[in-house]
């Protein structure tokens, strides 16, 4: 009760119901699978995880990473082309 | 080149007749040549919507077995120049709508010169709503920010990317385009209602618009007039912008850009708002 009453004086958020909702629908749809080849990747994100890493072993632009989605028929093609630039050659 | 645009959701009451009934009209408004068919065999409502069921002498159905001729079921619209509407039949044999004769009528708009060919789909996922999608070029997947209209849309866009003509011939699929209807951004923001960006991410297809849920929608069916013709009502200017961002040539985000959602925010009562009782 003592709990209750500090979350409401200090504005503890509640889950809203459309956050609720959301979140039960997030996980019946991508169970479903009723879209056949829509695993509906996070195309962004993936390449920004990309960049993360290689980044750790070479210096690259968030330009040289490319992540694509090619739809076919009856499969998808997830592409990944990292560009790595050239070393900068030594000015002496 | 005629352009087949089904409107379809699975899920019924969601709002696709209403949406049918103002898009191609909405079309025809901007000069292009339009027909819309009724696929609810058995529960014609479109006829209604559209003010025009004193009119209905043939229907879909007749034409397909061979009663009368397409030129005779079309009826031409009180409003819109360029617009005919091709009644369902009120038959109860829903296996009337062959593969066959539905390709017929579609192939005889064709060559009637119909620009747009709208397809108002039946509630659910069997005979009529997969008759409708069948020869789909785009798809409007009309949802409702509500869990059940989510998870059938869902199943609707699986069933038009297998059983569509173009996904059995391998071509390119279907465009879908997702409508969010009865919008009511008060609800969004007071928590109890799914936001049109989570319905979005959900679905993944492109967003074409958001038609709030308002009041004249019933005053426009009342009286038989499709609602986009409610002059300075959110629904009519929702569905303008829609008709709209749908002509558009180039991608969904550049069409957004260029007419940019309307009637999403809600704008919080202000103190003297609130105590005058301002609405
Ligand atoms: N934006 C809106 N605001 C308020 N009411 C709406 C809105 N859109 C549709 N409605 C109402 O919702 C009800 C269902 O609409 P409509 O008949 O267009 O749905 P439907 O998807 O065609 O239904 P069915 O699946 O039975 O064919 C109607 O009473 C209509 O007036
Ligand atoms: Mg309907």
């Amino acid at each position: 009760m003592s709990l209750s009453l500090i979350s409401r004086i200090f504005g503890e958020k509640k889950k809203t119901t459309a956050a609720i909702a959301k979140e039960r629908l997030g996980l019946i749809i991508t169970h479903e699978g009723g879209h056949s080849g829509r695993p509906g990747i996070n195309l962004k994100a993936l390449q920004q995880e990309l960049i993360d890493v290689i980044s750790k072993y070479v210096p690259i632009n968030k330009d040289d990473v490319k992540v694509e989605l090619e739809k076919n028929a009856n499969l998808e093609v997830l592409e990944v082309s990292i560009t790595i630039p050239e070393a900068q050659p030594k000015t002496a | 080149m005629s352009k087949v645009v089904v409107i379809t959701s699975g899920k019924g009451g969601v709002g696709k007749t209403t949406t049918s009934a103002a898009i191609a009209s909405g079309l025809a408004l901007r000069g292009h040549k339009t027909a819309v068919i009724d696929f609810d065999v058995g529960l014609r409502n479109l006829d209604l919507i559209m003010g025009c069921e004193r009119r209905v002498v043939y229907d879909f159905v007749n034409v397909i077995q061979g009663d009368a001729r397409l030129s005779q079921a079309l009826i031409k619209d009180k409003q819109c120049e360029n617009l005919y509407i091709l009644p369902a039949s009120q038959t109860r044999d829903k296996d009337a709508l062959t593969e066959e004769g539905v390709e017929e009528v579609i192939d005889q708009l064709r060559q009637m010169d119909f620009e747009f060919i709208v397809c108002d789909s039946p509630a659910g996922i069997e005979h009529g709503a997969v008759m409708a999608l069948t020869f789909a070029d785009e798809a409007i997947i009309t949802t409702n920010p509500e869990v059940s209209s989510v998870r059938d849309s869902d199943r609707i866009i699986g069933i038009l990317q297998s059983k569509s003509r173009r996904a059995q011939n391998g071509e390119e699929p279907v465009v879908e385009h997702l409508l969010i209807t009865r919008y009511s951004p008060r609800r969004v923001a007071e928590g109890e209602m799914l936001s049109y960006k989570d319905v979005q991410e959900l679905l993944r297809i492109p967003l074409i618009g958001v038609i709030p849920e308002s009041e004249a929608v019933l005053q426009a069916s009342n009286q038989g007039m499709p609602a986009i013709h409610l002059k300075g009502s959110d629904v009519a200017e929702a569905y303008s912008d829609v008709v709209a961002r749908f002509l558009e040539e180039g991608s969904r985000e550049e069409a957004l850009a260029k007419r940019p959602l309307r009637f999403v925010d809600y704008a919080k009562p202000g103190l003297i708002q609130r105590i005058f009782g301002g609405k």
